[in-house]
């Protein structure tokens, strides 16, 4: 986006009208959930949260990669980079997220072979570039993410790289949402739908989830009038009782969204259950690589045996993904734990909740 | 530092609490004085009754050549500008080059020309010096630790815990130039417009900023009360750290801060906060209010300086904390990092 295009979405005055009839129109008391941690961070980086009416709250949910990343999948991170001859490459927000027994970071320190990378293909190039390590690139991501290491993986397939190898630990965000909406506890009144993923999956891909949860939701951009217009949409319809799909992302979100990533994640990858940290393991939420990629598979092809995992005791990232707690509810949270020294996954990400709201939160 | 942690990890050298933990801990009861506890930017000594500047850094970036620069410049720009925001003119250097073996006689006849040129653009005398070499592999390519001291004058008193209720801050140009051009470099981004080092001496800078109202009865030399680069850890980490030092409040405000459009948009892209970025040619000056105007013009009479902005003020609530006031008008909390995502910076 050019500048001149993003600083309209910045525009104070704009901004302040949106501000306006959002508290004008505001009765009810609610809880929206942002469901993508980019959002959480953009709306705390543009102090959203100090803008709006109290009868609006808004809760974090399960939208960063790492933070729902399920410990067991961590301590199998850690346990390939503890492999002789295995060369580990991966996103840099995962390599301070805690596991059983230390972190990749940890690791790297003790003289692993660990490379932070910004995309998959620069994995495929550290393979390319030591044909005598097996390079597993940790994949971690949603429906935004995945479609990259699919590529990784077809090109890997047409260059006949043999030392180049993906550990799937991938996402798909609406049957979270599915199962959010279904648990009483949490009493969340309206979806913030995340944008980046819905460019890929298009909005369209929620209608069965909103028909279904009768829960309101909009898809939403992350400029602050993006935001603040989405929370205005969602409140609109929340006072109106209705329960209905609306993008306000239609700059960059269809309705079918990016045809050609949505093959390539169908050709490479099958549909599986899948852990997540918080909410147990949600059938048909996670993606695997398909049988006859069964020879990128790490989880396959090397041998990886990873006891069996927990959470760090006393850790609630769990109920901070959900929208159960906020961070400040957690005992550990801004004492024993904190950036320089997490107990949860949430403490670590840039995108986790626990993190943001220690480092931009506390201004009212 | 115990337990699984008692080892030295890249965030221990970040600039971010993460080091600052190390600093108090093992540093500083190891040394314990006086002068080393103020913890400036350049120890403030005097000796026989001569008011000097000592300080020392150390270079590690990678890659060693980089657009608008490379380590030899940023080695002598990185202590003229220590020296410079203690508010003292840099007067004499020492080098320490570590080499790793096999390392190219070229590059180092390269690096060792632009350390010559900075030297004497600073005005400053290279004047004794060290070298090792490591076999390979025990070092990267070039490391180079440069010391410096320089002369404060009588009337200059400026230092990290001076900022008073009132002042405002002013930061002399854009933002994250350098570590955005390292990063773009480093991991082959090839974003190739307008991101270049702003590495530079800023002690021309602080010399006419002190100087200011010598000969002039509308300022005041006494004005300025903090001096700082905001280096490794950037602006933000930069503020966080005076706010406490000073026991102050700082309020930013986010549309005053100066940031090139092309390196807004690669921390964008990166999601990287402009905030923590290092700058090695940028200072923040905190000043009373009545000097500001006059300071903000000699800052932009100068090329170093054109696009200096008042990014904020002083305030007496919220002591010890950063806000920044959002272009829309929310506020949110700048703190202090952890560690840094992007080592080997400088």
């Amino acid at each position: 986006m050019s500048k001149e295009l993003s600083d309209s979405y910045r525009d104070p005055t704009l901004a302040g009208q949106l501000v306006r009839w959002i508290a004008k129109i505001s009765r009810k008391k609610i809880r929206l959930m942002e469901v993508c941690g980019t959002h959480t961070v953009s709306i705390f980086r543009s102090g959203i949260r100090s803008l709006l009416p109290d009868t609006i709250s808004l809760v974090s949910g399960p939208g960063c990669p790492v933070c729902v990343t399920d410990p067991g999948d961590i301590d199998a991170f850690l346990a390939l980079a503890r492999m002789e001859g295995v060369t580990v490459a991966t996103f840099g927000d995962l390599m301070r997220v805690p596991g059983s027994q230390g972190s990749l970071l940890e690791l790297k320190s003790e003289g692993r072979d660990i490379r932070v990378v910004y995309s998959p293909l620069d994995a495929l190039a550290v393979a390319r570039e030591n044909p005598d390590r097996k390079v597993v690139f940790l994949g971690v991501g949603f429906e935004t993410t995945a479609p990259t290491v699919a590529a990784a993986v077809s090109q890997a397939l047409q260059e006949g790289l043999a030392n180049f190898f993906i550990y799937s630990a991938h996402k798909l965000v609406p049957p979270a949402l599915a199962a959010i909406s279904k648990n009483p506890d949490l009493r969340i009144d309206g979806f913030l739908l995340p944008g980046h993923v819905s460019v890929i999956i298009g909005s369209g891909a929620y209608r069965p989830f909103v028909e279904t949860s009768r829960c309101p939701a909009v898809v939403a951009g992350f400029e602050p009038v993006d935001l603040l217009q989405a929370i205005g949409m969602l409140v609109s319809q929340i006072e109106a009782g209705e329960a209905r799909l609306e993008n306000a992302y239609k700059r960059a979100v269809s309705e079918k969204g990016n045809q050609a990533a949505q093959m390539l994640l169908e050709n490479t990858f099958q549909v599986t259950d899948a852990p997540w940290r918080g909410l147990g393991v949600i059938p048909k939420s996670g993606l695997a690589l398909k049988p006859e990629y069964a020879g990128f598979d790490a989880g396959k092809v090397l041998p990886l045996c990873v006891p069996a995992s927990e959470s760090p005791a006393g850790c609630r990232c769990g109920e901070v993904l959900i929208g159960k707690i906020t961070p400040p509810d957690c005992p550990l949270f801004g004492t024993a734990c904190t950036p320089v020294k997490p107990v949860g996954p949430c403490m670590v990400s840039s995108e986790g909740t626990c993190a943001a709201f220690h480092r931009y939160g506390g201004a009212s | 530092m115990t337990g699984q942690n008692d080892i030295i990890r890249l965030d221990h050298g970040s600039g971010g609490r993460i080091s600052g933990e190390l600093i108090s801990k093992l540093l500083l009861p190891a040394f314990d004085n006086p002068i080393l506890s103020k913890l400036d930017d350049g120890a403030a000594l005097e000796v026989d009754g001569v008011r000097l500047a000592f300080s020392t850094d150390s270079f590690v970036v990678d890659p060693i050549f980089f657009p608008g620069g490379d380590i030899g410049d940023l080695a002598v720009n990185g202590t003229v500008n220590d020296l410079a925001m203690c508010g003292a003119l840099p007067l004499y250097l020492s080098v320490g080059l570590i080499m790793e073996e096999g390392f190219n006689m070229s590059d180092l006849s390269r690096i060792l020309s632009s350390m010559k040129r900075a030297a004497k653009a600073a005005g400053v005398l290279i004047v004794t010096g060290d070298t090792k070499v490591v076999p390979r592999g025990a070092a990267d390519k070039i490391f180079i630790n440069t010391s410096g001291i320089g002369r404060i004058p009588d009337h200059v008193h400026v230092s990290a815990d001076g900022a008073r209720p009132g002042d405002v801050v002013i930061l002399s140009g854009s933002m994250a130039d350098h570590g955005m051009t390292i990063l773009n470099e480093r991991e082959k981004l090839s974003f190739s417009h307008g991101i270049t080092s702003d590495t530079a001496p800023l002690h021309r800078l602080t010399q006419k900023l002190l100087a200011a109202g010598k000969d002039n009865h509308k300022g005041n030399r006494k004005d300025i009360h903090v001096l700082r680069d905001p280096t490794r850890g950037g602006v933000g980490t930069a503020l966080c750290e005076i706010s406490e030092r000073s026991n102050v409040g700082i309020d930013i405000f986010e549309e005053n801060l100066p940031i090139k459009p092309a390196v807004a948009g690669l921390c964008e892209l990166l999601g990287i906060d402009p905030l923590y970025v290092a700058n090695e040619g940028k200072l923040l000056a905190f000043a009373a209010r009545p000097a500001a105007e006059k300071i903000l013009a000699d800052l932009r009479s100068d090329p170093l300086g054109v696009e200096a902005q008042i990014i904020g003020e002083v305030r007496s609530d919220h002591p010890g904390k950063v806000h920044l006031r959002t272009r829309i008008g929310g506020t949110r909390i700048v703190s202090m990092p952890a560690g840094d995502q992007l080592p080997r910076i400088c």
